[in-house]
């Protein structure tokens, strides 16, 4: 029997859940056979490409489309003169699918066409006349937050964030209050309890250092696509490889001044997202050319595309004061955060500031984060938005407060770790939380006890991450077999579908292989949030869970009614219907498939359903520990061992969990070695491929290992907490420890690459 | 520029097309012949999501033109299992949850068959230096070169037992 809410702190025994068998659309992924978003075609479709900036910043002083329009061949051609004006929440969206009055960075989308093949559509665009008036650009945080800097949006920030910072004290030694009309500091946010001052006092141990990293891109392998087909009645579909089908059919609805119900969008089989693809960029430009050409459009960005105007995340410029008394206790934390988001507001700061510090038990912290536009592409969320950089500062800090007071860094971190009541740096008290339970487990195994040789360093680090719930809608119908057809609207971007039918299967007692999970269409479910926030296996987990007892309910009804008892007199268990009690009266029990089959003679097709917006999603804790040996000759780090250790909760398919843990420990190890947006002094990006942009490959890692915590979230009826995302959090400062260590120097800059890494020895000889 | 006609074969299969010059082997597999288990990841030959075998030999298919490969054999994923049965890299894949969103698979399906047709026994390192030409950003690369090396015990494990079957019925027949 599965857990509920209230015993789920209990071990409980499953019979599916904790098993790893193969995916329903694994068969389909390993032939070939899967179809991914640029894996559609319609009849009649024409070729959609979208012309980009080549400028970081510059005035549209005006569009001449008409050589183009005359191309034969092409059959339309739109502009931001196409696309109906917004303001408010869409704008910034409307505005980032395509440039209004100034292209706002280096790839900004200004035009687009529609023409009947890729080399009529190429030549189209090379026809379309934009004179620009290039502007002054900034693209680094810290230049943009001067008060001489080129200002991305003149006169809409009116520097009230930076002088409400300012006014309130918690400002950077030496600066005056602003007396600029308009700032790149978009917003500004603080955390915190307690006295940092007073803190600081009782400190035996300061430690403090000022951390750079730089923008990453999520790196799906897939790059955005999708297929947009309105029609001549102005309703349309679209085809997408999307993280969620439901915010694209809203947004392209919102943007094109369409009725939600008019637009269905179905989600392809998505190649990657890691957050990359929770926002819209290609599609409305795809419906639009669809809507103007009335033929179908298919948009494909290419790679050079996905880097330039797709969403990487911020970079970011961070400053940590940590404290602690000699026996290892932390008095007092400190930091502030400035995080790049691009030329929208909306960069992961708040996040970053959030969780900076969530990994400990503070009686002083204060935290400042600041949301800073430049002249980039708008970021969009990546695995964790925001932590993986507040994570490696203060994480960074932590190991040489470690390294000063002499202690195991494990020791360190569990003499403060953060446990059930503890509160939070970011304003929550816990509930039952596994930091700890991550801590201990690191320090047994057997990777922390290898004896480190020449050139070599060990780092360790721990990592927070919130984990979200939200809305979510489940269907399952049962077919007249007695097999379950389960429709969830959350794109499955690892192995998700897996794990729904896992639990459905759990629930109804019935065999895995009897139910199949899809990813249903717009119309054919009701609202789901985007899959984000590491939600998808809790709270569509949870919404499927829910569905099956109600289906469950509905299938005792039918018992109760061949039996002609009450249907409280009939119970649920292993598959089948069972009188509740001896009471009940003395029937054989009805399984699944004998209800299925007299379904249509006892009432008719049976479902199960539920909706809700989830709350109760468990943060995860993790702790991950790594050996680099690093080549004083060439400055070239090589990773030796990874261990990941991360609290899931409950383990519902354990292998997709292992691999959620190894995915972003390798990405995460990307961002430390090699991985970042190098933009010219001329504000354009230098990098836009994977041959420059170096994510990494399989000789540049070892096996990754991992040990899967469970301390069960009492907010799931099987304990489930999501296990997506801080995996990524810790990395890039157990790297950055191990590389520190085994240098003698501190790596306070992103990523430490072989030049860096050089820099950083010489700097230690001289 | 006026399009070529080629004649070659894809799996297997005699194939006829037409294309323009400077069209890839992948536009062609994709958007002429609408064999897309190959994708197109970079178009530039990094990514190795359009892994391939022109004769054999382990190609990008971006990085090959569609003109080019007259009267050659050419190997997709499409033709990697037998019917029904699985290549067992394909079931090794699926057993080790190699693959999490699937869209680097076909690839790395297509790059480890061609190593495992070279070199039956590789090494962890072998296998890792021989697959750095297909990208994977989801698993960190740990289940799929456990996939590849299991696969490849069990291929020789079948090897051996082929081989001793062999040798057993050439005993017979000699004792015979």
């Amino acid at each position: 029997m599965p857990l509920d809410a209230k015993t789920s702190k209990d071990k409980k025994t499953f019979k599916s859940v904790g098993t790893s068998p193969i995916r329903p659309d694994g068969l389909d992924k390993v032939t070939g056979r899967a179809r991914f978003g640029a894996d559609m075609s319609a009849p009649g479709m024409l070729v959609g490409r979208i012309l980009r900036s080549p400028h970081a910043h510059a005035k549209i002083k005006s569009i001449d489309t008409s050589k183009a329009e005359a191309l034969p061949g092409v059959k339309a051609v739109i502009t931001s003169a196409d696309l109906p004006k917004h303001k408010g929440a869409d704008e910034d969206i409307l505005i980032n699918i395509m440039a209004r009055d100034r292209a706002l960075y280096d790839g900004h989308a200004v035009a687009a066409v529609a023409a009947i093949d890729p080399a009529v559509a190429r030549k189209a665009l090379k026809l379309i006349k934009i004179d620009y008036e290039v502007l002054p650009h900034v693209t680094d945080v810290d230049l943009a937050m001067l008060p001489d800097a080129p200002l991305v949006h003149p006169g809409r920030y009116d520097g009230a964030a930076e002088n409400e910072h300012l006014a309130s004290g918690l400002q950077e030694k030496g600066k005056a209050k602003s007396k600029r009309k308009s700032t790149n500091i978009v917003s500004r946010y603080d955390f915190g309890h307690g006295d940092v001052k007073k803190g600081f006092k009782q400190a035996d141990v300061i430690v403090e250092h000022e951390f750079t990293t730089e923008a990453t891109h999520q790196g799906y392998i897939e790059p955005h696509a999708c297929l947009a087909n309105v029609s001549s009645d102005g309703s349309g579909e679209l085809w997408v490889c999307t993280q969620g089908h439901f915010m694209v059919r809203d947004v392209c609805a919102a943007l094109l001044g369409m009725d939600v119900s008019r637009l269905r969008v179905t989600p392809s089989e998505i190649g990657g997202g890691f957050g990359g693809k929770t926002t819209v960029f290609i599609e409305p430009v795809a419906l639009a050319l669809s809507r103007k050409a009335g033929r179908p459009v298919k948009v494909v960005m290419s790679r050079e595309e996905v880097f330039r105007a797709s969403g990487p995340t911020a970079s970011s410029s961070i400053k940590v004061r940590l404290g602690a008394r000699k026996d290892g206790r932390f008095v007092a934390a400190e930091a502030v955060l400035k995080y790049q988001g691009g030329a929208f507001p909306g960069s992961p700061v708040e996040m970053g500031a959030m969780t900076a510090f969530a990994c400990y038990d503070l009686p002083n912290v204060k935290i400042v984060g600041y949301d800073v536009v430049t002249n980039r592409p708008k970021q969009a969320a990546y695995r964790a938005p925001g932590a993986p950089m507040s994570a490696f500062a203060v994480e960074g800090c932590v190991g040489e407060l470690a390294e000063k007071l002499g202690m195991d860094p494990i020791d360190l971190r569990k003499k403060n770790a953060a446990v059930e009541g503890t509160k939070s740096s970011y304003g929550p008290t816990f509930g039952p939380i596994g930091l700890v339970e991550t801590l201990d487990a690191a320090k047994k195994h057997k990777n922390y006890k290898v004896k480190l040789g020449k050139n070599q360093g060990r780092g360790v680090a721990s990592g927070f991450w919130f984990n979200f719930a939200g809305n979510t809608c489940v269907n399952i119908n049962l077919n007249v077999d007695g097999t379950l057809a389960l429709a969830v609207g959350t794109p499955d971007i690892g192995g998700s579908r897996a794990s729904m039918c896992l639990m459905a299967a759990e629930e109804l007692g019935i065999p895995y292989d009897d139910v199949r999970a899809i990813i249903a269409d717009t119309s054919s479910l009701g609202y789901n949030d985007v899959t984000d926030g590491s939600r998808v296996t809790f709270a569509s987990g949870l919404a499927t869970i829910n569905a099956a007892r109600d289906c469950a309910a509905k299938l005792c009804e039918r018992a109760a009614k061949i039996w002609g008892i009450p249907a409280d007199a009939v119970k649920w268990e292993n598959g089948a219907a069972h009188p509740a009690g001896s009471n009940a009266g003395n029937f054989p029990p009805l399984s699944i498939k004998e209800l299925a089959a007299q379904a249509h003679s006892t009432g008719g097709p049976i479902a199960g359903h539920y909706e809700v917006n989830a709350d109760g999603a468990g943060p995860s804790f993790a702790t991950h520990v790594v050996d680099v040996e690093v080549d004083p000759e060439t400055g070239y780090m090589k990773v030796l061992r990874y261990l990941v250790v991360q609290d899931a909760g409950k383990a519902v398919h354990p292998a997709y969990v292992e691999g959620q843990f190894q995915g972003g420990a390798v990405q995460g190890i990307g961002w430390v070695l090699n991985e970042e947006y190098i933009y010219g002094e001329d504000g354009r990006l230098q990098n836009p491929g994977f041959l420059d942009y170096r994510i990494p490959v399989c000789s540049d890692v070892p096996m990754i290992d991992t040990v899967i915590v469970e301390v069960p979230n009492p907010g799931h009826p099987y304990g489930v907490r999501g296990v997506g995302e801080t995996s990524i959090v810790p990395p890039l400062a157990a790297v950055a420890n191990a590389v520190s260590a085994a240098m003698g120097v501190r790596a306070t800059t992103l990523p430490m690459s072989p030049p860096r890494v050089l820099a950083a020895l010489k700097s230690k000889s001289t | 520029m006026s399009n070529v006609h080629v004649t070659t074969t894809i799996n297997g299969d005699e194939t006829e097309y037409v294309c323009r010059p400077d069209e890839s082997l992948l536009d062609v597999l994709r958007d002429r012949l609408g064999i897309s288990g190959s994708k197109e990841g970079c178009g530039t030959g990094d990514c190795g999501a359009c892994s391939v075998t022109l004769d054999g030999r382990l190609v990008c298919a971006c990085l090959v033109m569609g003109a080019e490969v007259a009267g050659h054999k050419i190997e997709t994923i499409e033709g990697m299992a037998d019917g029904e049965d699985l290549h067992p890299l394909q079931q090794k894949f699926l057993e080790h949850a190699a693959l999490q969103c699937g869209i680097c698979t076909p690839g790395f399906l297509i790059a480890a068959k061609s190593l495992l047709e070279r070199n039956l026994d590789p090494t962890e390192t072998e296998v890792r230096y021989w697959l750095a030409g297909n990208l994977c950003r989801c698993t960190g690369y740990d289940k799929i070169v456990r996939a590849v090396l299991d696969t490849a015990k069990d291929m020789r494990k079948a090897a051996r037992k082929t081989s001793a079957k062999k040798s057993a019925k050439k005993g017979a027949r000699h004792a015979a």
